[in-house]
C-alpha cells in the first residue's frame, strides 16, 4: 500500500519534471480522487484541468466532489429560463455554468457528484451508471434503483435520484452525474423555478422531474457511505486499490493553471455571456396612481447583452428624450440588474428635476429591472 | 527537406514578408526580413472538406451550438472550431488542419450529421494534409535538431508554423515546455523560451486572460551551454511584438460615468482644501467601536464625517441645493441625503444615506453597513442610488491627500477625504506633538456657491470633527 503523502510527492515530481501530467507506472486501471473543497467553481476547474492535462490512456480517473449550495446550468442553457436568479442572489446561492451539456441541477452538501474520466474512445455512460447502481445495490440490496435510457437513475421507478451530463474533447472525455443523498428539496424546487416570463430561446431546456433523496428511502444512508461504496465498486472494476486520494483544488503546484481555470468559470462573460441568443417579449403592468399602465417590452439578448430594446409606452407618460436616452443606454449593456440600475439612476441625474417625473421614471425602471 | 513553393497566381497576397525559395533541390535559400508567425494568405491553396467525426455511442446527428471561428479566420491544427451537443453531451470539435476557414456548412442550432462536411478549410498546399491520427508528423527538416523529439516516450506536438519558428531560432523543441492542449508547444512557448535566453521582457500575449499568464521558471529546463553563442542579441534581431490594440464599446458602468461626468462638465467648479486634526476623533472612535460591535455594526470614520456634514448643511443650506436647467431657480432640499462614493468591482457607484438630519451617528453606521454589503454584492436598488443631495468621497481608504472631486449633478457640492496620516504639529504651547491629520478637498458650483460660504461650511465641519464633543451641543 502506498502512503497518500508519498503518492502526492510522486505526482508532484511527475508534474514538475515533465510537461505532461503523468502517473507512475505502478498505478493500474483506475485512480480515485476526492476534492477537499466545496466550492463549485474550484471543483469544476479540477474537471477542466484533468480533461486538458491528464493522460488517460493508461489510467482512468474517478473524481468525487460535493458543493455548498449552488445551481449549475448546462453549457448551452439560459439561466433566466432555468432558475430564479432573484432568489439565488438573495440567498447567496452561487450560479455556475459547466462545460458539459445537459440540464440544470441544484447542488448542496447532500448531493454528491461523480465524474468518470476516460479517453475519448473509452467514453461509455451506460457502463458508468450501471457501476453506480451496482454499488448502491451492494450497499442496500433492497433499493429499487435502475438506469433509464435517458441516462437518469430512478428510485422506485418514479423518482429521479441522478442526472447525467458529458463533455467530449479531442482525446479525452468525461461523464459526470449527481446522486441525491440528502439535499434540501425545498430550496431545490424553489430555486429551479423561473419567474421570468416571455423568454423565447433555443437554449437547451431542462426536463423537470420528481426527485427524492436516498436518505428518505433509508435514513441510515449518508453521503460518505455512498461515496465509499461507489469508490469500492470502481476500484473492483478497474482492478485498482480501493484508495481515495484527496486533492486540494487550490493547490497551484499540484495543478498548475487551476487558479485561472476557476477564475474563468466565475466571470460574467462565461456564466451569463455564454447564453445562446434569446428574446424577451412581455407586458409590464405598472400600477400608477389610480390606473394601470400597460407597457410592452421587447428585447433581444445576445452574449448576455441587450442587442435590441423596444419599450412601448403610452405617449406623454415620459418625455420622449428621456425615453430615447433609456433605450440608448440599455442597448449594448449587460442584461443584468446591477448594470441596468446604475445606468437608469445615472440618467435621472441629468434630466429635469421634477418629482412627478422621477416617480414615473423610477416605477418604469424598477419594473424593467425585474425582468433581469 | 522543407520546400515552400511560390506559385505564380495573380492573386497572391504577401502580408508581412516573404519566404522566397528557389525551387531547386540542390540549394535552398530562406530569406526573410521579419519573423513570420502565420503564413501569408496564399489564396491558391487546396480546399479540404473537414467532416464531422464519430462522436461515439452510435450517435449520428448533433446540434451545432457555438462556432469558435468564422469564415476567413485562420486556424491551426487542434484549434477549437465549434461546440456541438448531443443528448446531454457537449463536444468540442477541433481542427485537423492548419489553414483558412472558407465555409461553415451549418448555422447555430442546425442539426449536423456525422460523416458529413462541417467546414471547408483551405490548406497551404506546401504543408500537405495531416494524417488521421492525433500525433503530428512533420515534414523532415534539414537540421538534425529538428527531427522528432521524444520526451520519455511522448512525441512533441507542435504545428508546422511553430516548428518553423523554433528552427529559425535554433531551438530544440524538446527543451521547450508546451502549455497547449496535450502539452502541445505553442508559439507563445517558443517566445517565452526565447525571452529567457536573451533576457528580453516580452509583452503579455493578447489572449492572456485565458492562458495562464505566468510560467513557473522551475519547470523550464536550463538552457544548454552550446546555445549561448547561437542565440541572437536582441538589437540585431528584434523579437516581433505580437500585442494588439483592443477596442471595445463603452457600456454599463463606464457608460454611466461618461454620462454623469459629461453633464458635470457644465458646472463651473471651484475648489477649497484644508487639513483636519482628527486626533480626538480617532480616540473617540476607538472607544465607541466595541460598543457598535456589540450591536453588530462596523463603525468607521464615515458616519462621523457624514453627520458633521449634515450639521454644517443646517447652517449653510445652499450647499444642499439644486440649480435648475436654465439657472433660473435654486431649490433648497429639505432632506440631507448624503451620498457615499463606493468603489466596486464593476466601477464607481454612489448610494446615499437618506435623511441624515434625523439620524444618529449609529443609525448612519447601520445604513452604511447595509449599503456597503449590497454594493459589493451588486444588489443596490434604484432608491438607494437616487435622491442624493450632497456627496462625500473617502478616497483616503485607497490613498492620497488632496484631490479634485467632480460634482455629481444635480448636486452643487462634493468633498473628497484623503488618508489619515500621523504628522508632527505644534500645539498651543509651541510643543511638537503627534497629530492624526486628514486632508479634505471640496468642490462647489460657483454659479450659486461662493468661496466664503464654502470656507465657512468647511470650518464648521472641521470644528465638529476636531472637537467631537461640540457635536453634542447641536445634535438633533
Amino acid at each position: 500500500m502506498v502512503l497518500q503523502s508519498l503518492k502526492n510527492c510522486l505526482w508532484l515530481s511527475c508534474v514538475l519534471r515533465t510537461p505532461k501530467a503523468c502517473f507512475w507506472s505502478t498505478a493500474s486501471g483506475g485512480l480515485i480522487i476526492q476534492s477537499v473543497s466545496n466550492d463549485v467553481y474550484q471543483n469544476l476547474a479540477v474537471e477542466d484541468w484533468i480533461h486538458d492535462h491528464m493522460d488517460l490512456e493508461k489510467q482512468q480517473v474517478l473524481f468525487l466532489w460535493r458543493n455548498s449550495p449552488a445551481v449549475v446550468i448546462g453549457r448551452h442553457q439560459n439561466p433566466w429560463q432555468e432558475c430564479n436568479l432573484r432568489l439565488l442572489r438573495q440567498k447567496n446561492i452561487k450560479l455556475a455554468r459547466r462545460r458539459s451539456g445537459g440540464g440544470t441541477v441544484y447542488h448542496d452538501l447532500g448531493n454528491i457528484n461523480l465524474t468518470f474520466f476516460t479517453t475519448r474512445k473509452k467514453y461509455e455512460r451506460m457502463e458508468n451508471l450501471k457501476l453506480v447502481v451496482k454499488a448502491l445495490k451492494a450497499l442496500r440490496p433492497q433499493l429499487d434503483v435502475h438506469v433509464t435510457d435517458r441516462y437518469d437513475i430512478l428510485l422506485d421507478r418514479r423518482y429521479k435520484i441522478s442526472g447525467t451530463a458529458a463533455k467530449l474533447g479531442r482525446t479525452s472525455a468525461y461523464h459526470h452525474c449527481t446522486l441525491l443523498c440528502n439535499a434540501d428539496k425545498f430550496v431545490l424546487s424553489s430555486v429551479l423555478k423561473s419567474p421570468y416570463k416571455g423568454l423565447k430561446s433555443n437554449a437547451t431546456p431542462s426536463v423537470p422531474a420528481s426527485v427524492k433523496n436516498l436518505f428518505e428511502e433509508d435514513p441510515s444512508l449518508t453521503s460518505e457511505m455512498l461515496l465509499d461504496a461507489i469508490a469500492k465498486e470502481y476500484a473492483t472494476q478497474h482492478q485498482t486499490d480501493h484508495h481515495i486520494t484527496l486533492i486540494n483544488p487550490a493547490d497551484e503546484t499540484l495543478l498548475p493553471g487551476i487558479h485561472n481555470k476557476a477564475k474563468e468559470l466565475q466571470t460574467w462573460e462565461w456564466v451569463y455571456g455564454k447564453t445562446p441568443k434569446f428574446s424577451v417579449s412581455t407586458c409590464l403592468n405598472i400600477a400608477y396612481k389610480d390606473s394601470v399602465l400597460d407597457v410592452k417590452v421587447n428585447m433581444d439578448v445576445k452574449h448576455g447583452r441587450i442587442e435590441v430594446c423596444n419599450i412601448d409606452l403610452p405617449e406623454e407618460w415620459l418625455p420622449p428624450e428621456l425615453y430615447s436616452e433609456l433605450v440608448k443606454s440599455l442597448t449594448g449593456s449587460k442584461f443584468c440588474p446591477n448594470e441596468a440600475t446604475t445606468l437608469v439612476t445615472t440618467l435621472l441625474r441629468v434630466c429635469p428635476q421634477d418629482d412627478e417625473l422621477h416617480n414615473r421614471w423610477s416605477l418604469l425602471c424598477e419594473n424593467m429591472i425585474m425582468l433581469m | 527537406v522543407c520546400i515552400h513553393r511560390v506559385r505564380s497566381c495573380s492573386s497572391i497576397r504577401f502580408i508581412k514578408s516573404k519566404y522566397v525559395c528557389v525551387f531547386d533541390k540542390s540549394a535552398l535559400k530562406f530569406s526573410h526580413q521579419q519573423r513570420l508567425f502565420r503564413t501569408s494568405a496564399v489564396s491558391c491553396g487546396q480546399i479540404v472538406q473537414f467532416k464531422l467525426s464519430d462522436i461515439g455511442e452510435g450517435i449520428t446527428e448533433v446540434t451545432v451550438k457555438e462556432w469558435y471561428i468564422k469564415e476567413g479566420d485562420s486556424v491551426s491544427q487542434f484549434d477549437s472550431i465549434c461546440e456541438v451537443q448531443s443528448d446531454k453531451a457537449s463536444v468540442t470539435i477541433t481542427s485537423r488542419y492548419d489553414g483558412i476557414i472558407r465555409k461553415l456548412h451549418y448555422s447555430i442550432d442546425d442539426i449536423a450529421f456525422v460523416g458529413k462536411p462541417l467546414v471547408d478549410i483551405e490548406i497551404d498546399a506546401s504543408k500537405g494534409v495531416a494524417p488521421e491520427e492525433d500525433v503530428v508528423e512533420t515534414p523532415p527538416m534539414s537540421h538534425e535538431e529538428h527531427t522528432h523529439q521524444e520526451i520519455k516516450g511522448h512525441k512533441t506536438l507542435a504545428t508546422p508554423a511553430v516548428r518553423r519558428l523554433a528552427m529559425e531560432n535554433n531551438i530544440k523543441l524538446s527543451e521547450v515546455v508546451g502549455t497547449g492542449k496535450d502539452n502541445r508547444i505553442l508559439k507563445e512557448d517558443i517566445l517565452n523560451y526565447l525571452a529567457k535566453q536573451t533576457g528580453a521582457i516580452l509583452p503579455p500575449s493578447p489572449k492572456a486572460e485565458i492562458v495562464p499568464p505566468f510560467r513557473k521558471t522551475e519547470t523550464v529546463p536550463a538552457a544548454p551551454k552550446d546555445k549561448a553563442h547561437k542565440i541572437p542579441v536582441p538589437i540585431s534581431r528584434p523579437i516581433a511584438f505580437s500585442g494588439k490594440d483592443k477596442t471595445e464599446p463603452v457600456t454599463g458602468f463606464q457608460k454611466a460615468m461618461v454620462k454623469t461626468m459629461s453633464a458635470a462638465l457644465k458646472i463651473p467648479h471651484f475648489g477649497y482644501c484644508d487639513e483636519i486634526d482628527l486626533t480626538q476623533l480617532v480616540q473617540l472612535r476607538e472607544e465607541l467601536k466595541p460598543l457598535a460591535e456589540i450591536r453588530g455594526v462596523k463603525l468607521s470614520f464615515m458616519p462621523f464625517f457624514i453627520k458633521a456634514a449634515s450639521l454644517g448643511l443646517l447652517q449653510y443650506p445652499i450647499l444642499n441645493a439644486s440649480l435648475d436647467e436654465n439657472c433660473q431657480n435654486v431649490t433648497y432640499k429639505a432632506s440631507h441625503n448624503i451620498g457615499v462614493a463606493m468603489d466596486t468591482e464593476q466601477g464607481l457607484i454612489v448610494p446615499n444615506v437618506k435623511n441624515v438630519q434625523v439620524c444618529s451617528v449609529f443609525d448612519i453606521a447601520v445604513e452604511l453597513n447595509r449599503l456597503q454589503s449590497l454594493g459589493s454584492a451588486g444588489q443596490l436598488g434604484t432608491s438607494d442610488l437616487t435622491g442624493g443631495t450632497f456627496t462625500l468621497s473617502n478616497i483616503g481608504t485607497i490613498g492620497g491627500t488632496y484631490a479634485k472631486p467632480v460634482i455629481l449633478p444635480p448636486e452643487v457640492a462634493i468633498g473628497a477625504l484623503g488618508k489619515i496620516q500621523v504628522l508632527p504639529r505644534f500645539n498651543g504651547k509651541g510643543e511638537v506633538f503627534k497629530a492624526q491629520i486628514m486632508n479634505v478637498s471640496w468642490s462647489a458650483d460657483h454659479r450659486i456657491i461662493d468661496g466664503a460660504t464654502m470656507a465657512r461650511f468647511s470650518n464648521l465641519w472641521k470644528s465638529y470633527l476636531e472637537n467631537p464633543a461640540s457635536m453634542l451641543l447641536d445634535l438633533k
